[in-house]
């Protein structure tokens, strides 16, 4: 099957990202298709590379990070989303003139087209947070 | 291009948390990908449609305006749930008056708002291909 994932929370403070995580690491385990994985609301400070969790917790961003290219996975941040909250790559900071950027590796930022489009080409969109 | 049944499922008021708002603008950009686009407002999402908002005492932007251009957008079925209305005291007439212009009928002004039973919107729901939930 085919499958869009949404990611409405953000890392730590709400289970969705971890459930999420696992819940599309299990399906590419199972042998399914994992079209975008699509981070909106708080969900897109999933995306930060500027984390640092204790050691003996989990890294709920390198995890994404590494189960991207393990799998090559679309990780695709909403950029009006973003914006708001201080995602940066390096297009985003030269566009509006950021001193710094934050993104981490396997992660893209794109429009809230990317998320209709992973409605449209897959069986299902499954959506995790509140 | 495939075209889907999306609903949007708005479940909180408008101000307390982004989710109405991010909620709204999906549904502007997926405007533009021409699905059969629907719009559900229950829980205390119905409050997102009271007519007279007034945020200037919150410093937010009142993005209440937005809901009359739906129709522009060709977000014609609006669903409102009949008994979160009822909970909170509120009525239709509390809500916009949110209507679109069918190009088929000499652009007659129509109704969006469907009033609807929680078990009629059930059903509404299980038609759906795609759901967001806000």
């Amino acid at each position: 099957m085919k499958l869009t994932v949404q990611v409405n929370e953000g890392p730590y403070q709400h289970q969705a990202s971890d459930s999420a995580y696992h819940f599309t690491k299990a399906a590419l385990e199972k042998g399914h298709e994992i079209f975008r994985v699509f981070f909106y609301h708080d969900g897109v400070n999933n995306g930060t590379r500027l984390t640092t969790p204790p050691q003996d917790d989990r890294n709920v961003v390198a995890r994404w990070s590494e189960l991207a290219e393990k799998h090559d996975l679309d990780l695709v941040i909403c950029v009006a989303a973003a914006q708001r909250r201080g995602i940066v790559d390096e297009g985003e900071a030269e566009r509006n003139g950021k001193d710094a950027t934050n993104i981490a590796p396997g992660f893209r930022i794109s429009g809230l087209g990317q998320l209709i489009e992973g409605g449209i080409q897959s069986d299902r969109l499954v959506v995790f947070g509140d | 291009m495939t075209t889907k049944k999306f609903m949007y499922v708005n479940r909180r008021a408008p101000y307390g948390t982004i989710y109405a708002w991010e909620a709204l603008e999906v549904v502007l950009i997926g405007a533009a990908f021409e699905q059969d686009v629907s719009m559900a407002f229950v829980d205390d999402g119905v409050f997102q449609l009271l007519k007279g908002q007034d945020t200037s005492g919150i410093d937010m932007k009142n993005f209440s305006p937005t809901y009359s251009a739906l129709g522009d957008y060709e977000v014609t079925k609006i669903y409102v749930e009949k008994e979160s209305l009822e909970e909170r005291g509120l009525t239709l007439d509390d809500l916009q008056h949110l209507v679109w212009e069918d190009e088929d009928e000499d652009w007659a002004e129509k109704d969006s708002i469907r009033l609807v039973s929680r078990a009629e919107l059930a059903e509404v729901f299980a038609g759906q291909d795609v759901m967001f939930n806000f």
